[in-house]
Order: structure tokens, then sequence, then C-alpha cells
């Protein structure tokens, strides 16, 4: 299948007005195999990998062949996204894609030896930047950071963050430790300094307990249990201050799910009342940090997809300039076309969703 | 009449409070470094007994990770959800527009004044009456609070 494509996704929704401009913000290219990669790796590193086994991080979350790795109609080339032309044909053309934001989740936590994965980070990072987004106007990138050193990780951004084609820092929504945790300052600063956004990605660090209760022993409970991890990393976010510290911080939350959102907001706004006492900084509910700071992509879509179960839980989320487009593309999110898009009737929220949240969280790096 | 005589003044020492019963309400008397604050005992949550609740300062912060410690002794936790509330305003930390106790002044007065508040008993009859006399001094200070014209509950 190398044409433009007349699967679900590959086409625009009729019910998806011709004026309406379209910001993907959750778009996927494959991870590069360690041999896409040595023309950015110095010569230790390639000869590592060609007289060693080691082929930089094999983890995923998503396994190739698994159910919510790859959209039924590209499952007969068992992997898409690994050209240019894959991600033109199936998204960027049939939608009339303004600006996509092409998030490659290359598992750079899961090389434990440093230096490795600064050198895979930086690599990825290169290869992101001029195989990609130097040859379509319409992608912007994420940085990839070897995030078991916070340190290094600020040494990448710093390195990356001044061209403006890179919109935000991709980090693992699970991580050795919680985001607000000051280990992690480095890396906020960084990100803060160049006016990138975070984006913090579903999966991470592999090694660890995939739920906060121990291993599960299926892929559905890691699957489900995926939105505790976002909890917590807001959590954490908000209660150590680091909107505080950093009051232009933005993140993204990228395959999270919103659905559990207003539960989380009414038990950390009740509680806060009578605990704030411990994180005296924080000077509002922590649900105004998080509707300040904080959006959220749309795919996968986890709650009833009428408009009227839609449009309450937005209200409860109390605010309508959160939620983003996305077509996760090639994961296997949405059925149709049409099942991609907020199940409202065109209007300033379903325009917002569909563009003006993103242009607001990501700010003038997404350009045009 | 609104105002009520609590007790005498130094019967309630520095960085003490008790509750007195107002004419039906209970209210929680502090004194604050000398200084008496009085808050309803009752806490607008879910009327919780707020005047049992620890007694700490008004703690602020400039910055994550830096602790500024002002006013001792001048906020109450609730001890059912341990909401803050400020003895000197009655406002709570979270919500100050919204979620507010009901706070009184407290006046020390000589016992000359707290004489002249009291009211004639009423049947009362004038004297003549004769009666052995006792001199009695009135030179202590006494606490009076004014509960104003607020409904009781």
């Amino acid at each position: 299948m190398t044409g433009p494509t007349t699967a679900p996704l590959g086409r625009r929704p009729a019910a998806l007005p011709a004026d309406v401009p379209v910001i993907d913000v959750d778009v996927h290219t494959v991870a590069p195999t360690i041999e896409t990669l040595f023309p950015w790796l110095d010569t230790h590193w390639q000869e590592v990998a060609r007289v060693t086994q080691f082929r930089g991080p094999t983890d995923t979350a998503y396994p190739p062949g698994a159910e919510t790795s790859i959209a039924p109609e590209h499952r007969e080339r068992h992997s898409v996204a690994e050209t240019l032309q894959d991600i033109r044909d199936h998204v960027l053309d049939p939608w009339g894609t303004e600006r996509a934001i092409l998030n490659c989740t290359y598992s750079a936590d899961a090389v434990k030896n440093p230096d490795a994965a600064l050198a895979l980070s930086r690599a990825v990072n290169s290869w992101v930047r001029e195989e990609w987004l130097a040859h379509d106007e319409r992608l912007r990138g994420s940085i990839v950071v070897p995030s078991l050193d916070p340190h290094e990780s600020a040494r990448v951004i710093d390195e990356f963050g001044d061209d403006p084609r890179f919109v935000q820092v991709l980090l693992p929504v699970r991580a050795f430790a919680p985001y607000g945790n000051r280990i992690w300052l480095p890396v906020m600063d960084a990100a803060a300094r160049h006016d990138l956004a975070i984006g913090l990605h579903f999966g991470g660090t592999p090694g660890h307990p995939t739920t906060s209760v121990g291993w599960p022993s299926t892929y559905v409970e890691e699957y489900v249990d995926m939105a505790s991890a976002f909890q917590a990393q807001l959590m954490s976010l908000v209660a150590e201050g680091v909107f505080d510290r950093l009051p232009a911080l933005r993140v993204m939350c990228l395959e999270s799910g919103f659905g559990w959102m207003p539960s989380f907001l009414w038990r950390f706004d009740r509680l806060w009342r009578g605990l704030r006492r411990e994180i005296p900084w924080t000077r509002l509910p922590p649900s105004a940090y998080v509707r300040e700071h904080v959006c959220l992509s749309m795919q996968p879509f986890d709650v009833p997809s009428t408009p009227q179960a839609f449009e309450r839980i937005v209200d409860q989320i109390g605010s309508e300039s959160m939620l983003c487009f996305a077509t996760d593309y090639p994961h296997w999110q949405a059925d149709s076309a049409e099942q991609a898009l907020p199940p409202l009737s065109d209007g300033e929220q379903f325009r917002a969703i569909m563009a003006g949240n993103a242009r607001s969280l990501y700010g003038t790096r997404l350009g045009g | 009449m609104t105002k009520h005589v609590l007790c005498a003044a130094r019967e309630l020492a520095v960085g003490e409070h008790r509750v007195f019963d107002v004419d039906g309400r209970s209210i929680g008397v502090y004194n604050v470094g000398g200084e008496f604050l009085a808050i309803r005992n009752r806490c607008p949550h879910q009327g919780g007994p707020l005047c049992e609740g620890v007694q700490v300062g008004a703690l602020i912060s400039e910055e994550p990770g830096t602790y500024i410690y002002d006013r001792p002794g001048e906020v109450v936790r609730c001890p059912w959800h341990a909401w803050e509330f400020d003895l000197r305003t009655g406002t709570s930390w979270f919500d100050p527009e919204h979620q507010r106790v009901k706070f009184y002044e407290v006046q020390v007065l000589t016992g000359e004044d707290v004489a002249g508040l009291m009211p004639p008993r009423p049947g009362m009859l004038p004297g003549p009456y004769r009666a052995e006399i006792v001199p009695v001094s009135v030179e202590d200070a006494y606490l009076v609070i004014d509960v104003g014209h607020i409904p009781k509950g």
C-alpha cells in the first residue's frame, strides 16, 4: 500500500467542514533501528552495534502486532509510518492537516548505559530533524531525551531546543520518579528556557512495574492503568510547585485519555483544602494549575461518544481549552475518520479542539 | 443585650483557649500573645467542632521549598478535615470569599464597666432593705464578647 488509502483514517471525514483547520498533536514514526541511526552515531557506537548484540532500546509500549499498535487497515504491512510518504498518504494529505506533531516514542529510558542513551537520543533527534522535519513543513517534532539522566536530558534539550521545528520535550509518562520531583528540575528548566512544552507520552521505564500496585498479568491491564500514571505525574507537577517555579511551562498529555480528569480534579481539590499546608507554594486549587498548564490529546477516546456524554465531561473538567485533536496514527484508536473527531457539531468548541487549543499550548513554534 | 461577660481575663493565659456557651452559641476564645480572638466553634464545612482543632501559624511560601512561618497561633485547623481558618478574620485559607466562620470582637473591661453592663433583675422591688454589708472590690479585668444580633443556632 503506497498510494493514498481508502482506509478509515485515511480520508477527511464528511463531518469536518472544509474551512476547519486541523492540528494533529499525535502522529508517530516508527522507532528507528540502530542501523538507521548510523549517520548520526559516532564510530564507537556504530562499532558497538556491529560487533555486539546491542540494538538500542527494544522495549516499546506498542508491541508490534498488538491490536492497539496498528490500525487494521495498515496491518497487512505489519509496520507503517516507516516513511514520510506513509504519513503524508495516510493522514497529512487526506485530512488537509495544517500541522502535525511527530512523536517518535524512542525508549531511550530503556538503555541503562548513560553514554549510549545520550548518543542514541541525539541521533534520533538528528534523524527526526533531517529525515522528517526538513522535508515537510507541516511536521513539528518532539525532542527525545535520555530521561534516566535529567542533567544529560537538559543538555540534549539545549542542543536541539533552538531549532523552532521542535515544539516539545517528550517524556515517557512512567518514570523512575515523578516529574515534579526536584531531580527533574534540569529538564523542566531547560524546557522552559527554550519555550518548549513537555509532552508526556504513554509508556515508559521498562523494568518497573507497570501499575502502582505491582506487575499486572496482561497487556490490557497495563494499557488501562496507564491513566493512573498520567494522574500521578500531573499531581506531582502541581504538588511540587513546578508550575509555581515555571509559570510559562505547559504540558501535553499524549494518549492519556481524559475521562478520568474530572474525578481526579475533584479529589485533588478537595484534599488540597485540608492538606495544602504541606505544599504552601500552591496558591490556587490544583485544578486551576491543571486547567492553565495542561492539555490532553483526544485519542484514545475513553468516554462515551455521544455529544451529551462528551459535553458533560468537558463541563466537568471545567475548561473547553484542554482537549486537542489527534489521530494517534498509526495506532488503532478510531474505527472511522468520524470517530476521531470530537462528537460535537461545528462551532467554537469544535474548532478549538481541532486546532485552537494546540495552537495556544505550543505557541509560536507551531508557526503558520 | 448582646454583650456577655465570659470570665476574668487572667483565667485565659497566653496560648490558651476555651470554649464558652454564649446565649446558646458555642464560641472559642483564644489568647494569642495577650490579644483575645474569638470564632464560632462550628466549621462552615460540615459543622465540625472547629475550636477542638490544632492552633497553628499562617504558613506561606515564596517559592517551592521555602516556608514562611507567620503570625504564630492565629490559624485554627478543623479537627474533621483540617481546613484552616484565620482567627483574626474567620476566613478560610483556601476560599476566603466563600468559606468563612463567624468571628467576634472580645473586649477587656474593668469590673466597674462590667457591672454597668448588668441589667436590673426583673421583679426586683426598690428598698429600703437592711443587710450586713461586705465591701467588694472590682479591680479585676473581664473578657466581654459582643455576639450582635445574629440568629442562634
